[in-house]
């Protein structure tokens, strides 16, 4: 990315970030302002940045053993990166579990690097406007997904019960409010406020909400990983926290990323 | 055996299997239910004042999420009829408080997150999910408009009440409606739940232009 392309992203960022503080000035939805500032930047995305730290952590010897992350199986074989984001969740034989991206990548850094679990659940998403080294491995693997057909299978039985129990899940109300995922992502046409809200029973509104994500939040200045976007709604839901990575939320991206297949990725995304 | 007894008896066998496969079905269900409860018993954290054990469902939430929000008419009858017997009612038998200060509450979506603090007051998402006021335009669209909602009606007791009465605990009316029970949950207290009465039915209220 050159510099002058560098200059007008941060400078439709601004305007943008400043667009969003006064949404209630105009009746026009959050969805079509980032719909305008999506055609300014057509030609980048600051999640491009992201990507390249994820990149460079991808090729780096780190952790205690002090490897790098090439020899890590996605699902693809080791260090196959391009696609493989479009086929996970999957199951995985050497840990017998249902695995997300981020629950790889977890796998990963503790058996190929050695670093303790704790160590990188502790702060798993990116805060105070810094990125975590997990979010930023993961905008560097989505990115090569990018044009690739969402193909995420249900052959095996822990994967389609990941599924099932994904669906389950996603219809569960409980909390103060009573909220569930259903409450506000299972009718067409609603918003919160301003906030359009995608329809995950159609199959359009849940290919166009999955295939963006990860993105890059205009709000916050970060980008931010699937498992943040669920950890966040949960957190509107009145929910307690899910635990990151946990079987919940893999069996929820499970039911999510299956009701996407067929349409192409195209993240990291760009977000209000 | 003549063609019809034939053809009758073909049917049954395979009424006979559907019945069959749909009870190994529900048994697989069952399995499946259980087990989802039992991962999201485990996988989830205090964190704030949101306490891990907010996943654990009381009969109403149980019965919408098996469901999918879909009851058979007993059921919904039943757990509709148990959740109005818990509303509590004004003791003063007055429903309306002020309504500048239910305007204030309907436009708060703060409270019971876990970045909500225990001594922040929780508001009423009233706009999160519907449109109250003709002023406001940021107002979200799960819920119905409620716009001059009590110019449309006549303002009686009747009507306060049937008010107080959903803003308390609307799955009194209907079992598996999206909105939360302000009341029953204890989001809400009593003179809040006026204050909203009032913001709906007052004739001054914005909600009712003139
Ligand atoms: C109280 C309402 C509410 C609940 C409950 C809720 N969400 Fe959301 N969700 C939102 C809002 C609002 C947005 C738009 C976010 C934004 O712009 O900040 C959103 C956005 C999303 C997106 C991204 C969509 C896109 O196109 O970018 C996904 C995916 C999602 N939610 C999944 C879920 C799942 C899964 C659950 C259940 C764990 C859930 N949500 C529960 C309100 C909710
Ligand atoms: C999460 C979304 C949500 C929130 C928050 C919410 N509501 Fe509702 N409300 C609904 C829905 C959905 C209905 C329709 C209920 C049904 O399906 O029976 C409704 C119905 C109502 C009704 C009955 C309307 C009629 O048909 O006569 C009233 C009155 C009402 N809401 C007031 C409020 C007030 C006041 C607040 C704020 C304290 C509030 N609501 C917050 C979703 C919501």
């Amino acid at each position: 990315m050159n510099t002058g392309k560098l200059t007008k992203m941060i400078l439709v960022l601004a305007l943008a970030a400043s667009g969003t503080a006064q949404a209630a000035d105009t009746a026009a939805s959050d969805s079509d302002k980032i719909e305008q500032y999506r055609e300014m930047i057509s030609d980048g995305n600051p999640a491009d940045f992201d990507e390249m730290r994820g990149e460079e952590l991808w090729k780096k010897a780190g952790g205690p053993n002090q490897a790098s992350l090439e020899k890590c199986d996605l699902g693809k074989g080791p260090g196959v990166v391009k696609g493989a984001y479009a086929a996970l969740p999957r199951y995985f034989k050497d840990t017998k579990m249902v695995q997300d991206l981020e629950s790889r990548l977890l796998t990963c850094m503790t058996t190929l690097q050695g670093i303790p679990e704790a160590d990188i659940t502790a702060k798993p998403f990116a805060s105070d406007k810094k990125a975590s080294d997990i979010s930023s491995l993961a905008s560097y693997v989505v990115g090569q997904s990018k044009g690739i057909k969402m193909a995420v299978s249900t052959k095996h039985p822990k994967e389609k019960e990941a599924y099932e129990i994904g669906k389950r899940i996603f219809f569960y109300r409980a909390g103060p409010y009573d909220f569930a995922c259903s409450t506000c992502h299972a009718t067409s046409d609603t918003r919160i406020r301003m906030q359009d809200l995608p329809n995950f029973q159609v199959k359009a509104d849940a290919q166009a909400a999955y295939v963006s994500w990860p993105a890059y939040r205009v709000s916050q200045g970060l980008t931010r990983s699937f498992q943040w976007r669920l950890n966040d709604c949960f957190r509107q839901q009145r929910f307690p926290e899910p635990k990151f990575a946990s079987e919940a939320t893999v069996a929820l991206t499970m039911y999510l990323a299956v009701s996407a297949n067929g349409a192409e990725y195209a993240g990291p995304g760009l977000k209000r | 055996m003549n063609a019809k007894q034939l053809f009758g008896i073909a049917v049954s066998v395979c009424l006979a299997s559907v019945t069959f496969s749909a009870q190994a079905g529900s048994k697989d269900d069952k399995k499946l239910d259980a087990k989802t409860v039992e991962i999201i018993k485990r996988d989830f954290r205090d964190k704030g004042i949101a306490k891990a054990d907010r996943v654990n469902q009381d009969e109403l939430q149980a019965a919408c999420s098996k469901y999918k929000d879909e009851l058979p008419d007993k059921l919904k009858a039943k757990l509709e009829a148990a959740q109005a017997k818990e509303i509590k009612w004004p003791a003063d038998g007055n429903f309306m408080g002020d309504w500048k200060a239910g305007e204030k509450l309907a436009q708060s979506g703060k409270g019971m997150t876990w970045s909500d603090k225990a001594e922040d007051p929780a508001g009423g998402n009233c706009y999160n999910c519907h449109r109250l006021s003709a002023k406001e335009i940021a107002y979200g669209t799960i819920g119905p408009s409620l716009l001059n909602y009590g110019k449309k009606r006549a303002a009686k007791e009747e009507l306060q009440r049937s008010v107080y009465g959903h803003i308390y605990n609307a799955k009194a009316y209907n079992a598996c409606a999206n909105m939360p029970r302000f009341g029953h949950m204890g989001i809400l207290s009593e003179a809040q739940i006026k204050d909203l009465v009032a913001l709906l039915l007052d004739p001054e209220s914005p909600v009712n232009p003139k």
